[in-house]
């Protein structure tokens, strides 16, 4: 090795947005694309982020190839602003684009990034919702080879998808698939949502927000271009089921902090070993409570 | 433990940032690890990490393996991290590896080749027996080691290159022509694969694949998972020279060099195309830094995956997709570790399926002449 060598510049030397501007133009054009065919897993190069593969890199590079400064960005992970990974991410994009706002409120974020969940209250057109996905193909359960998926998916041929989901009826009498519902785009490709929980699903139809989907270790961007359809796969005679959050006598639980009854559950257990269930959207709880406590001051 | 846990993530991730930090200066020596030293005396390790990197930077390599606290898939991976702030200035051409300055080169098909066997440095043929004089060596010692063996090295005439054992294979009309039209190579970093691919893809994913990968996928082919049987032509390592366009004339010139293993293997043979005779079929593995395993592997896959494209694959170990899907080590760490990531609403929404399943199930049990 040269021992003249000299090292290369602390992070001062990273350019806005972590990525090389080539590497941000080819995701831009990659995100075009995949608006133009809603559902389709566009490929694209897909390069290596300075936080795990399987931790967001995909929706990571969504984020800085369509963020500028004038954006202020909300990322959530289990629902959560707090979460590790969500903290981490931000602190990325903080460090990577000075400038940028950061927000916990939905409402005042224009880029919404986030793992596992879509926020309770409903996006505006104003807004582009980026999903992080592990998994982009739902047809990797009936199908381990990407070639023949990718003729599968031209031909729309998703018999396969839907005999699993006859089996599940055949074995269980229900179908087992809990998150990563197949859910079909403007009635040709099926898309695999991400690890959003059934709940989330119906958001992802007639979404006034532009929802982008990134696979950063599978090399696939695909998007739910707004006011598309996007229907579950189902049987005209077995309707779609979100999650079930009664209990045993049929009562709808409830968030233990805000009181909700409207929004997704996480369910835990305290030092006592009882079970409490409490909003995953984090931010959508410490709105309901805000509210009401204004309710109380006012009365 | 409730749900707070996962409040305050900022502290959580500096506190665990901390925590790593003190476990590397916790040595009783006192002594931090010179990045020279990790270059010389592990140049192994850093062979490993500046191949699987893909990037050839030694002494980056030798940072990230101190900062990452000798774990090679970590600081592999800071190493693509770095490089995927670099725009792309150039391709370089082919570079001829005839030119390479060896360290070492070795066939297994032939007692004796034009040039010469040269074993070099090696532990092939030494005895795995721990040498416990190393444990507490002496610094003037370890000092003398590298100017006794210069000092007593005999006045060798050797050659500034050797000849490829292919080529007289190849003269021989052993060995398939090579073919001249070579299409632009694939830029793996440049370009997802999507199967079928070309060969130089093939071949550029495996030369930053991860080692263990690499040789598990092999050794199932060596097993019996596949047939390819192959014996190693040539296995060298040295120096290549790297060769550029000058910015300004466009002739070559000389950029720097970078060390590298290279393995070709020869196969059984099979007919000829168009009415020639049957040759032997070749493989090929070459990565950066000093990687033998690694080389004889990817050279193994090469031939196994030809094959593969060519009759359909057989086996896992000829199927392109199954390989080069599966051998990247930041890919593949990247994936297992995002499992320790919480997945709560997933989970949720499992044992949703779960109880409803359950329920389901009870209700058939209590009502048996129930028809599903």
């Amino acid at each position: 090795m040269n021992i003249h060598y000299e090292f290369p510049l602390e992070e001062v030397g990273y350019s806005f947005g972590f990525l090389d501007e080539y590497a941000k133009k080819e995701v831009r054009r990659t995100i075009l694309k995949a608006i133009c065919i809603p559902g389709y897993q566009t490929p694209y190069a897909s390069r290596e982020m300075p936080m795990g593969r399987g931790f967001g890199t995909g929706g990571l590079q969504l984020t800085l190839a369509l963020i500028g400064p004038d954006d202020t960005l909300k990322v959530i992970d289990q629902g959560s602003d707090d979460s590790v990974n969500a903290v981490n991410l931000r602190q990325f994009v903080q460090l990577t684009c000075p400038g940028v706002g950061v927000t916990e409120k939905l409402e005042e974020a224009t880029l919404i990034q986030s793992r596992h969940r879509i926020p309770e209250v409903a996006l505006t057109e104003a807004q582009v919702l980026v999903l992080q996905v592990p998994y982009p193909d739902p047809l990797v359960v009936v199908e381990s080879s990407e070639a023949r998926r990718k003729i599968m998916h031209a031909e729309a041929d998703y018999s396969r998808l839907l005999v699993k989901l006859y089996e599940d009826i055949v074995h269980f009498d229900e179908i087992t698939i809990s998150h990563r519902y197949p859910t079909r785009i403007n009635r040709h490709y099926v898309i695999d949502p991400s690890p959003i929980p059934r709940w989330d699903v119906p958001k992802l139809d007639q979404s006034p927000a532009l929802i982008l989907l990134g696979a950063g270790r599978e090399k696939k961007i695909y998007a739910v271009p707004p006011y598309s359809v996007a229907e579950p796969l189902v049987f005209d005679d077995v309707p779609f089921r979100v999650e079930d959050f009664r209990d045993e006598h049929g009562q709808r639980r409830a968030c233990a902090r805000c009181g909700a009854i409207n929004s997704f559950l996480d369910e835990y257990s305290d030092d006592n070993n009882a079970k409490i269930y409490q909003c995953s959207d984090s931010a959508y709880c410490d709105g309901q409570l805000a509210q009401h406590q204004q309710r109380e001051v006012k009365g | 433990m409730s749900y707070v846990a996962i409040k305050g993530g900022k502290a959580a991730i500096d506190g665990a940032a901390a925590a790593a930090e003190f476990l590397r200066g916790h040595d009783n020596s006192g002594e931090p690890l010179k990045l020279s030293a990790i270059e010389s005396q592990l140049r192994l390790l850093t062979s490993r990490v500046v191949s699987e990197g893909g990037l050839y930077h030694p002494r980056l390599a030798a940072l990230a393996i101190k900062q990452f606290q000798g774990d090679t898939l970590e600081a592999a991976f800071a190493l693509r991290a770095y490089r995927s702030t670099k725009p792309r200035l150039l391709a370089t051409p082919l570079q001829d590896s005839t030119n390479m300055r060896c360290i070492r080169r070795i066939s297994a098909a032939f007692k004796d080749i034009p040039g010469g066997q040269m074993i070099g440095p090696s532990y092939d043929y030494a005895l795995r027996l721990l040498r416990l004089d190393l444990a507490d060596e002496d610094p003037e010692a370890f000092q003398s080691v590298a100017r006794t063996f210069l000092t007593e090295l005999p006045e060798a005439d050797l050659p500034d290159s050797f000849p490829k054992v292919l080529d007289a294979l190849r003269a021989e009309g052993l060995l398939p022509p090579v073919t001249e039209s070579r299409g632009e190579p694939f830029d793996i970093t440049r370009e997802p694969l999507l199967f079928p691919v070309p060969r130089s893809a093939a071949l550029a994913t495996m030369a930053r694949a991860e080692t263990g990968s690499l040789l598990a996928m092999a050794y199932s082919n060596m097993r019996g998972y596949g047939d390819v049987h192959p014996t190693v032509a040539e296995l060298r390592v040295g120096y290549i020279p790297v060769m550029v366009p000058h910015p300004v004339t466009g002739e070559p010139m000389e950029a720097g060099e970078v060390l590298v293993t290279e393995c070709e293997v020869v196969a059984m043979y099979e007919s000829g195309k168009a009415a020639s005779l049957p040759t032997f079929t070749l493989g090929y593995g070459a990565c950066f830094g000093h990687n033998e395993v690694k080389a004889i592997s990817m050279a193994i896959l090469d031939r196994a995956l030809q094959k593969g494209m060519q009759d359909g694959p057989a086996n896992p170990s000829e199927d392109p997709e199954f390989v080069l899907l599966h051998v990247d080590g930041v890919d593949s760490m990247g994936f297992a570790s995002h499992y320790k990531m919480p997945h709560y609403v997933t989970f949720q929404s499992d044992m949703d399926r779960l109880r409803t399943t359950q329920v389901k199930a009870r209700e058939a049990e209590q009502s048996p002449q129930r028809e599903v």
